[in-house]
């Protein structure tokens, strides 16, 4: 068996006002559209991942909170309708979805071995989170591959920012071994926004976007500051600057999932492909992949 | 005040699972379900017509939301402790006094609204309460969310509210706040015999709270609320808030009969439950210096002013 590896690593923010957008059969919801700078970037990445060779997504999201170890989904499918509890009103989505349970049992082994605390998720009535869902169908509206959900940890909240980075490191690190020796090809995916302040009040008609702004001025700086880097390949320095991003940003990257998925790929110091920035409901959302292959490796944006 | 509060008595209750899903894991989970027991039967002797629930597990971001959906029915399973099983309900809401509730909100200046969807994840705290409390839907209820970023002038004005609601009804009620009291949890996995309260910091907040309880000084918790937050509660949101709204919807003052019925560890945090039922006679000893609100005005926003 061949060495596994990681052939692509995606952040995917999952506002379900992309999904809510769309219109999706799955979705119970009705829009007039709305983030086309966002869903069109979205709609450029899935045309790339369908060029890709790959056997599995491994999805790391901030809605599946967990404050005792890393949980991983463990049954072979999950079906059931996910409502979103912050915007039942836009997302109400029905979904039946495939995991790659080896390969989920894999990293739940290699990252206890790591001395993290960890734990398989296999009771049939587990919800998978709106995060996992909302990414992914943007990603691969046909959900033709299985997937792999790892929750986040709240280490931010129960330690500091810079305990969650070493513990994501550690995590990322983990789930790499664990995918080489699987043999599969794997794509990564980060799932979050980046600042992350919302407006508590919401438009009558949510998809009205002259009503759609950052939250503000600070927020966009810091997200361009970070975008730049992304441009750049600087992805040890945005390591290193994380803390204080997140700190000044409430950005979603508290949960951990971009340093997971940096740990996991060797922290790239090759640019990354941007896809798009666009502010929902004030939050600042990037579609970005890193794509460790130089043959194939674009300046989209 | 008091004379005005259609709230026959009110609740404070842990959000998490164990008491419901296993109980017999150690005693002090079976104490804590005792404890749920004795509450159900006193509401079912009150003569409420309905159970408030205020539930700090279900955060919410746009405003303030309230469960309307007449039939609430899913399985539900905590993303932590998935392993110790699934907890079907079906709750029966009180809708009318859900949007009721939610006018009463927005008459006071805050953004509320109500949910109304099938399947919507109503949240562990709820759930456990709910079935323990009013397991036969025998009177129905109505949950209320608590915002991420509102602080204590939303709270106040969001318990405020749900009285006027009940006196625009004419309907009596028992308020239920869920909520830990130190909320830290163990970060591993435990044999649940061996469960205790995370630091005896926690464990000396917590019972000098309950003394507080225990005697009836509601208002003085609340005023005491920011110091509980900086003390014993895990920064997950911008403050403790479950006192704020409690003291708010019964009416401010110290005039309660308390009791603590049980205060347990729930894997490491403080779980408490404990009934305050409006008496007359005072106690306490602390002057208020936090003004009192009655309508909220939004952000004052500092940030643009005197830099013109
Ligand atoms: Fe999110």
């Amino acid at each position: 068996m061949s060495k596994g590896e990681i052939v692509l690593g995606c952040l995917a923010p999952h506002p379900p006002h992309l999904v809510y957008a769309e219109n999706p059969p799955q979705n119970e919801a009705f829009s007039e559209g709305g983030w086309e700078t966002l869903r069109w970037g979205y709609a450029k990445l899935a045309r790339k991942l369908k060029t890709i060779d790959y056997d599995a997504i491994v999805i790391f999201t901030p809605h599946w909170q967990t404050y005792i170890g890393t949980h991983f989904l463990g049954l072979p499918e999950f079906k059931s309708k996910s409502v979103d509890p912050v915007f039942p009103n836009l997302f109400r989505y029905n979904y039946d979805l495939k995991v790659d349970v080896e390969l989920a049992e894999a990293m739940h082994e290699e990252t206890a071995k790591a001395g993290i605390i960890t734990k398989m998720m296999r009771n049939p009535d587990f919800r998978v989170d709106y995060g996992t869902i909302t990414s992914c169908h943007l990603l691969n509206p046909s959900w033709d591959k299985p997937i792999v959900t790892i929750s986040s940890n709240r280490n931010s909240h129960y330690y500091s920012n810079e305990v969650m980075i070493e513990q994501a490191k550690a995590l990322g690190e983990a789930c790499m071994k664990a995918i080489e020796k699987s043999g599969k090809k794997v794509v990564l995916v980060s799932s979050h926004s980046l600042s992350h302040r919302h407006f508590v009040t919401e438009a009558p008609l949510p998809e009205d976007m002259s009503r759609e702004h950052i939250y503000n001025h600070s927020q966009y700086v810091w997200d361009m500051k970070i975008i730049d880097m992304f441009r750049n390949g600087q992805m040890k320095e945005v390591v290193d600057i994380m803390p204080e991003y997140t700190e000044q940003t409430i950005a979603e990257t508290e949960a951990g999932g971009l340093i997971w998925m940096m740990a996991a790929m060797g922290v790239p110091s090759y640019p990354a492909e941007i896809y798009g920035y666009q502010s929902v409901i004030g939050t600042g959302n990037c579609i970005a992949c890193w794509d460790p292959n130089n043959e194939t490796r674009e300046l989209v944006l | 005040m008091s004379e005005d509060s259609q709230i026959l008595f009110g609740l404070y209750v842990p959000p998490h699972p164990q008491p419901l899903l296993s109980p017999d894991a150690n005693a002090g989970y079976a104490n804590l379900r005792a404890a749920f027991e004795t509450c159900r039967k006193r509401i079912e002797e009150s003569d409420a017509d309905l159970i408030i629930v205020y539930s700090t597990t279900w955060p919410s971001v746009v405003g303030h939301q309230i469960q309307a959906l007449k039939e609430s029915i899913w399985t539900h399973v905590d993303d932590d402790f998935h392993y110790l099983g699934s907890m079907p309900y079906n709750f029966q809401i009180d809708s009318e006094f859900s949007h009721e509730y939610c006018s009463a909100a927005e008459k006071r200046g805050l953004h509320a609204r109500t949910v109304e969807y099938e399947g919507f994840p109503i949240d562990t705290g709820s759930v456990v309460a709910l079935s323990l409390l009013n397991p036969d839907n025998r009177i129905p209820a109505c949950i209320v969310s608590s915002n991420m970023y509102a602080n204590r002038s939303e709270t106040i004005v969001l318990g405020k509210a749900a009285n006027d609601a009940l006196v625009s009804q004419g309907k009596k009620a028992v308020v239920v706040v869920v909520s830990s009291l130190s909320n830290r949890m163990f970060t591993e996995h435990i044999d649940p015999s061996e469960d205790r309260i995370h630091s005896s910091k926690d464990n000396e907040w917590n019972e000098k709270i309950l003394e507080f309880f225990a005697d009836g000084r509601l208002e003085d918790l609340s005023q005491l609320s920011r110091e509980i937050h900086g003390q014993i509660r895990v920064q997950k949101v911008v403050a403790y808030k479950p006192a704020w709204w409690l003291a708010a919807s019964m009416g401010q003052h110290n005039n309660y009969d308390g009791e603590v019925l049980a205060y347990e560890a729930l894997h490491g945090s403080g779980g408490a439950v404990i009934q305050l039922t409006p008496s007359s006679g005072s106690f306490g000893d602390k002057e208020f210096d936090e003004d009192d609100v009655e309508y909220y005005q939004g952000d004052r926003n500092v940030l643009n002013k005197g830099n013109h």
